[in-house]
C-alpha cells in the first residue's frame, strides 16, 4: 500500500522471545474502516433516534447464512406455492398446472416409484384405454345419452352388437382393473416383505449381535440371490452408523470385575479410615448400578416377576404386549406427524416422500431403541391405559377387581401403607411396593422424591410390626427386604435418617429403663431384625460410618447392660453376637464384648462352682442367681439331641407350653452356637497380636471346666474343632516400635529457584490465582477498548452534529443572501422606477 | 461387721462429709485398712479415704501400691466407681518419683485389662495410659523398644504375679494397645494408634472423659453428620442371603 499511510513502530532494541505483533500499523485504512462502521450504524441509529417506525425484511431465510442460495430459493418458492395453494383464483388459468409426459402427469410417474399409494383415486389417475376413451368421448357418449333419454323403445331398436360392445367394454376394463389391483397388490407384498427384511437387519446391524444368529437369520430366508446378498450388504454396510458394539461374555465379566474391584478397592479405603480428607473431595458412593435416572436394579425387578403365581405373570404378559402395541401405536403416530410435516412443506420436492419410507424405518429403529430406555416409563403409562380400560370396558368387572391395580399413589402414613399391603400374599405385597416405586418414580414428578423416601420409613416400621407379632412373619420381611434395599439405594440420606432415628430411640428407651430400674433387658426381636437389616444395607467395613458406627454402639451397650434372666435372653445375646461377627467379618475389627459374651453364656452352661482361671464380667456374675441356664442335666435330652438351627420365633414365642425337653434342647443348641462362635471369632482374631490374652479365659474355660465327656456326640464335635481352633495358632511376638517421627527440615536461607516455562508472564501462585489474574488483566484491557470506543463514538456524534449545524447555518445563510438579495434587486427597481418618475 | 450396702455408702461420703469433721481422722485408718483389704468394690471405695489419709495426715502405707495392683481386675473397667477410681489412680501415679518397673507393670495390667474392656472406659484408659508414658519416660520401651529381640514366643509380662516388681512388666511391650488399634470403634482406634508415634509433651486431660457413658457416646455418634452415606453394594438376597451368613447356619425364619 501507500507507504505514506503506514507507521511503523519501531523498536528500540530486541528481546528474545517476544512476538511482535503490531510494528506495523496503517491509520488511515483502520480509521477509514471505523467511519464506515459507525456510519452504517450509529448514524443510522442517529438519524432513526426519533423514529418508531421498522423495516422488517420478511424474505425467507434472509439472513440466514446456513442455507445455501440454491436451498433458499427453493425454500422460497415452496412457500410461495403453499401460499397460493388453497386459493381459488377464478381468473387464473394457469392453478392447476400440472406437466405432462404423453398424457400421463409427471407427478404421477414419479409418484409410482414409491411403492404407498392410495388405492382409491387409481382409476382416475391410471392411464385411459383407447376403447374406453373412445366409448366416453367418441360415440359411447350419444350412445348413453340417448339410451338414457329414449329407454326402453331405444333399446331394442338398436341392434345387439353396440350392447355386447359395451359389455365387452365393461368386462374388459373391470379385468384390466383387476389384474392392475393384483399386480399392485403383488408389488405392495413384496415391498412389505422388503421393508420387513430390511428392518430385521436393520437392527441387526445397529445391535450388531453375534454372527451366529445372523448366520441364522440369512438361513431362513427363501434363498436370496447371491449377488442381492452382497449389494444388501454393502448397501447396509455404508449406511451403517458407527454404534456401540455389543461385548462379549468375556468382556463383560472383565468389566464387573474392574467394578467389583473398584467398589472393594473404595471399602477398604473406607474401612482404613485413612484418608478422610481425600473421601470429602470425591463424589459420594453410588452403587454401580445406579444409571442416575432412577431405574435401578432392572434384572432384580424381572426375577421378582418371576416369583409370581400364574395368574399374575399372564397380567404382567399381557402388559408386554400391550407394551409392544403401545410401541407400534407410537411408531404410527410418528410417521402422521411427519407427513404432517410434510404436509405443512407443502410443495416441496417429492424426492422426500421416496425417502420417507426409509426414514420411517430409522424412526421406528429408534422408537424401538427408545422403548428399550424407557420402557418403563412406558409401561407406566400403559398401565394407566390398562386400568382405565379394565374399568370402563371389561365386562369381568368381578374379576379385575380381584386382581392388583396398576397404579399406586404412595402411601402418606403408615396407617396407609399397613392397609394397603393388609390381607395380601407376599408376592402380591411385593407387587405393590414395586409398582408404588415405578408409578412414582422422582423422575415423573416433583413430589414423589419426598414421598419414597417416606416409604422407606414406613417399609421399616412395617416390618417391625411384622417382627413383634406373635407369630412373627419373618418369611414375609425376608422377601420385604429386596424393595427396602432398593429404596435404600435411591434414597441412601433418607434411608440412614430413618434407621438412624429407630436406633436411637432404641438406644433412648434402653438408657431410661437403665436410669429408672437400674438394668435393662434385651429388646424384642423388631430392633434385632432392624440391626440385621442395617448390615444388609450399608457396608458394615467402614472404619466410620453414619448408621453402622452407632448400630456397633447400641449392640455393645446391649452385651454389657442386659441382663441375662431368661432363654430367649440367651438366644437374644447370641443372635446379637452373630450380628457383631457379621459386622466385623470383612474388618477383623476387635470386639470385646463378644468374647466377654460368649465367655459368659459358656459359664452359665457349666454347673455351680467356683470359677477358677477366669473373671466373667458385666452382665453375668461368677455367683448368684441365673447360673446354670444352659445347663443341661437330663442324660435322655442329651442323647435326643440333634443338631438343628434355632427359630427365631421362639424370641417371642417362648412358653411354658414348650416341654422340657424341647428346652432343653434348645439350650444344647444355644450351646452348640456358642462353641461355632467361638471357632469363628478364633479365626477372625488370629491375626491380633494379643490373639492369645484375648482368648485365655476361653481357652482355660473350654478345656478345664467343660463337662465334654456329658455332650452327646455332635456336640464334642463342636466343641473340639472350637478348641482345636483356639489352640494351633502360633505364638508370635514382635518388640513394638515407634513410627519414627520425620524430620523438620532446617530453615534455609537459599533463594527459591523456579523453572521458567515461558517468558513474560508470571509464575508465581497457584493455577487458580493466575487464572484470576489473567481474568483481571483481560476485564481491564476490555474496559479500557470499551471506553475509547465509546469516546470515538462520541467524538464520531459530535463531528456529525456539528456538520448538521453548520450545513443548516449554510442553508440559512444563503436563503438570508438570497432574500436580501432579491429585496436589493426589488429596491434597486424601486428606486430606479423613482428616478424614472422623478426624470419624467 | 457392717452390710455391704452400709459399708458402700459410708465409704462413699467418708471422704466428704466424715473424714474434714473430725478432730482426729487417723482414728479412721483401721477402719480403712481393713475396707482396703476386703477387695472388690468396697476396697475400690475406701481408697478415697486412704488417700486423705495419707495425703492429709502422714499415713505410712505399706505395700500400697502393691495393693493398687492387686486391685485392677477385669471388672475394674465395668463397675460403677469406675470414674472415682481412675480418678484416684490418676492422683496416686502422677508422682514422677515411682520406679520405672512399677508404673510398667501398672500400663501393662491396665492395657491387659483394657482387652475385655466397654468402649467408653476404652476411650478413658488410653489417654491415662499415654499420661503415665509422658510422666515416665523410661517406660517408652513398652512402646519403643528397637534393639530388642526379633522373636518371641510369649508374652514376658506374668499377669498373674501379684508382686509388680515381679510382673517382667518392663520387658514386655503393649501389644494389648496395638490390638486395640483394630478395635471396632473408630474414636478408641484412633486413641490407641497415638501411641504408634511419639507422644506430644502436654498431657491429655482425662477428667472429661472419666464420666463418659456408653449412651453419651452413642449419642455422639448419632448426631454426627455425614455428608454422603457409603451403601452395600452387593444385591440382597433376603434377611440371611449374604455370602457366608453367620445366621444362615444357626437361625431358621421359622
Amino acid at each position: 500500500s501507500n507507504p505514506f499511510e503506514v507507521k511503523v513502530n519501531r523498536q528500540k532494541f530486541n528481546v528474545l522471545g517476544r512476538k511482535t505483533k503490531n510494528d506495523v500499523g496503517l491509520p488511515g485504512v483502520s480509521r477509514s474502516k471505523a467511519v464506515k462502521k459507525r456510519t452504517q450504524t450509529l448514524l443510522k441509529e442517529y438519524k432513526e433516534r426519533e423514529k418508531t417506525n421498522v423495516f422488517k425484511d420478511k424474505r425467507f431465510g434472509e439472513y440466514n447464512t446456513k442455507i445455501s442460495p440454491e436451498e433458499k430459493m427453493m425454500r422460497r418458492f415452496a412457500l410461495e406455492r403453499q401460499q397460493n395453494y388453497g386459493k381459488k383464483n377464478i381468473y387464473n388459468l394457469n392453478e392447476d398446472e400440472e406437466l405432462t409426459h404423453y398424457g400421463q402427469s409427471l407427478a404421477e410417474i414419479e409418484k409410482l416409484n414409491d411403492i404407498v399409494d392410495s388405492d382409491s383415486d387409481t382409476e382416475e389417475r391410471g392411464t385411459l384405454s383407447a376403447e374406453l376413451t373412445a366409448a366416453h368421448f367418441g360415440g359411447g357418449g350419444g350412445l348413453l345419452r340417448k339410451k338414457v333419454s329414449s329407454g326402453q323403445q331405444a333399446e331394442e331398436e338398436k341392434p345387439k352388437s353396440r350392447k355386447e360392445l359395451i359389455e365387452e367394454m365393461i368386462a374388459k376394463s373391470k379385468q384390466e382393473k383387476q389384474e392392475r389391483q393384483t399386480r399392485r397388490e403383488n408389488a405392495l407384498e413384496l415391498t412389505e416383505k422388503l421393508d420387513n427384511d430390511w428392518k430385521e437387519i436393520q437392527t441387526l446391524i445397529a445391535h450388531k449381535t453375534p454372527k451366529s444368529e445372523r448366520k441364522d437369520k440369512d438361513v431362513e430366508k427363501p434363498k436370496p440371490d447371491e449377488y442381492d446378498i452382497i449389494v444388501r450388504e454393502l448397501g447396509f454396510e455404508m449406511k451403517a452408523k458407527p454404534s456401540e458394539r455389543m461385548k462379549t461374555e468375556e468382556e463383560l465379566a472383565i468389566e464387573e470385575q474392574a467394578r467389583l474391584q473398584k467398589l472393594e478397592a473404595d471399602r477398604l479405603r473406607r474401612m482404613r479410615g485413612v484418608d478422610e480428607e481425600e473421601k470429602k473431595k470425591k463424589p459420594s458412593h453410588v452403587s454401580a448400578d445406579d444409571l442416575a435416572d432412577g431405574f435401578i436394579l432392572d434384572k432384580d425387578d424381572r426375577r421378582l416377576l418371576s416369583y409370581k403365581d400364574g395368574k399374575i405373570d399372564i397380567e404382567n404378559e399381557e402388559e408386554e404386549e400391550k407394551d409392544v402395541e403401545e410401541e407400534e401405536e407410537g411408531g404410527s403416530t410418528d410417521n402422521e406427524n411427519e407427513d404432517e410435516s410434510e404436509e405443512e412443506s407443502g410443495g416441496e420436492d417429492e424426492e422426500d416422500v421416496a425417502a420417507d419410507s426409509h426414514s420411517d424405518l430409522e424412526s421406528d429403529l429408534e422408537s424401538e431403541e427408545e422403548a428399550a430406555g424407557n420402557k418403563e416409563h412406558k409401561k407406566h403409562v400403559t398401565n394407566e391405559n390398562e386400568s382405565l380400560n379394565v374399568e370402563q370396558q371389561d365386562p369381568k368387572m368381578e374379576a379385575a377387581k380381584s386382581e392388583l391395580p396398576y397404579t399406586f399413589a404412595v402411601p402418606e402414613s403408615y396407617e396407609a401403607l399397613k392397609s394397603l399391603l393388609a390381607g395380601r400374599t407376599v408376592e402380591q405385597q411385593l407387587t405393590i411396593l414395586e409398582r408404588i416405586q415405578k408409578c412414582n418414580h422422582p423422575s415423573l414428578a416433583v413430589g414423589n422424591k419426598a414421598k419414597l423416601e417416606k416409604l422407606f420409613g414406613f417399609l421399616l416400621e412395617y416390618i417391625g410390626e411384622l417382627a413383634t407379632l406373635d407369630l412373627p412373619e419373618l418369611r414375609t420381611i425376608d422377601k420385604l427386604v429386596l424393595p427396602l434395599y432398593n429404596l435404600c439405594q435411591m434414597f441412601p440420606e433418607a434411608a440412614s435418617d430413618s434407621i438412624k432415628f429407630i436406633l436411637r430411640d432404641a438406644a433412648h428407651d434402653m438408657e431410661e429403663i437403665i436410669e429408672v430400674k437400674g438394668r435393662a433387658a434385651f429388646p424384642g426381636l423388631d430392633t434385632l431384625i432392624y440391626l440385621k437389616i442395617t448390615s444388609l444395607l450399608f457396608p458394615t467395613s467402614d472404619f466410620w460410618h453414619p448408621v453402622v458406627t452407632p448400630a456397633f454402639m447400641y449392640m455393645s451397650q446391649l452385651l454389657t447392660k442386659c441382663r441375662i434372666t431368661t432363654l430367649q435372653d440367651v438366644v437374644k445375646g447370641l443372635f446379637i453376637c452373630c450380628l457383631f461377627l457379621e459386622y466385623v467379618s470383612l474388618s477383623k475389627r476387635f470386639v470385646p464384648e463378644l468374647i466377654n459374651f460368649l465367655l459368659g453364656v459358656l459359664h452359665i452352661s457349666l454347673p455351680k462352682k467356683q470359677a477358677h482361671g477366669y473373671t466373667v464380667v458385666h452382665p453375668f456374675v461368677p455367683v448368684g442367681k441365673n447360673l446354670e441356664l444352659l445347663l443341661v442335666c437330663d442324660k435322655k435330652d442329651l442323647e435326643s439331641w440333634q443338631k438343628q438351627n434355632l427359630p427365631l420365633s421362639i424370641v417371642t414365642g417362648l412358653t411354658s407350653k414348650t416341654s422340657r425337653t424341647e428346652m432343653n434342647h434348645i439350650r444344647l443348641s444355644c450351646l452348640a452356637l456358642c462353641f461355632d462362635l467361638v471357632k469363628k471369632c478364633a479365626a477372625l482374631y488370629e491375626s491380633l497380636p494379643s490373639f492369645h490374652e484375648i482368648m485365655y479365659p476361653l481357652k482355660i474355660l473350654l478345656t478345664q471346666h467343660v463337662p465334654v465327656n456329658e455332650y452327646p456326640e455332635k456336640m464334642q464335635e463342636c466343641y473340639h474343632s472350637a478348641l482345636k481352633e483356639l489352640e494351633n495358632k502360633v505364638k508370635h511376638y514382635t518388640p513394638l516400635i515407634c513410627e519414627k517421627k520425620k524430620p523438620v527440615p532446617l530453615k534455609q536461607y537459599t533463594p527459591k529457584i523456579v523453572k521458567v516455562l515461558e517468558f513474560g508472564r508470571k509464575q508465581a501462585g497457584s493455577k487458580k490465582e493466575q487464572e484470576r489474574k489473567e481474568l483481571i488483566r483481560k476485564h481491564k484491557r476490555e474496559l479500557k477498548g470499551a471506553i475509547r470506543e465509546i469516546r470515538k463514538d462520541n467524538q464520531f456524534l459530535a463531528r456529525m452534529q456539528l456538520s448538521e449545524v453548520m450545513e443548516r447555518d449554510a442553508a440559512r445563510k444563503r436563503k438570508v443572501k438570497e432574500l436580501l438579495g432579491s429585496l436589493a434587486t426589488q429596491e434597486g427597481e424601486w428606486k430606479a422606477m423613482k428616478r424614472k418618475k422623478g426624470r419624467n | 461387721k457392717l452390710p455391704t450396702g452400709l459399708y458402700k455408702k459410708v465409704l462413699i461420703i467418708l471422704h466428704d462429709c466424715i473424714l474434714p469433721y473430725m478432730n482426729e481422722p487417723t482414728l479412721m485408718i483401721d477402719f480403712l485398712t481393713v475396707a482396703y483389704g476386703i477387695g472388690g468394690a468396697i476396697s475400690l471405695l475406701a481408697l478415697n479415704g486412704l488417700f486423705i489419709l495419707i495425703h492429709q495426715h502422714n499415713l505410712e502405707y505399706p505395700d500400697f501400691y502393691k495393693k493398687l495392683y492387686s486391685l485392677l481386675d477385669p471388672s475394674i473397667y465395668h463397675v460403677k466407681y469406675r470414674a472415682r477410681f481412675f480418678h484416684l489412680a490418676d492422683l496416686f501415679l502422677s508422682s514422677s518419683h515411682l520406679p520405672a518397673y512399677l508404673v510398667a507393670a501398672f500400663i501393662k495390667r491396665l492395657s491387659r485389662l483394657a482387652l475385655t474392656a466397654p468402649p467408653q472406659a476404652l476411650l478413658m484408659v488410653i489417654p491415662f495410659i499415654c499420661n503415665l508414658f509422658r510422666r515416665h519416660p523410661a517406660c517408652r520401651v513398652l512402646v519403643h523398644r528397637p534393639n530388642g529381640p526379633e522373636d518371641m514366643s510369649e508374652d514376658p509380662y506374668i499377669m498373674e504375679e501379684e508382686e509388680p516388681s515381679a510382673s517382667r512388666a518392663l520387658e514386655s511391650s503393649l501389644w494389648e494397645i496395638q490390638t486395640l488399634q483394630n478395635h471396632y470403634h473408630p474414636d478408641v482406634a484412633k486413641a490407641a494408634a497415638v501411641l504408634n508415634q511419639s507422644l506430644s509433651e502436654m498431657e491429655d486431660d482425662i477428667s472429661g472423659l472419666l464420666e463418659l457413658s456408653a449412651y453419651e457416646l452413642f449419642d455422639k455418634e448419632v448426631k454426627k453428620k455425614a455428608n454422603a452415606v457409603p451403601l452395600e453394594f452387593e444385591q440382597v438376597r433376603g434377611l440371611f442371603g449374604k455370602k457366608n451368613d453367620v445366621f444362615a447356619e444357626h437361625f431358621t425364619l421359622d
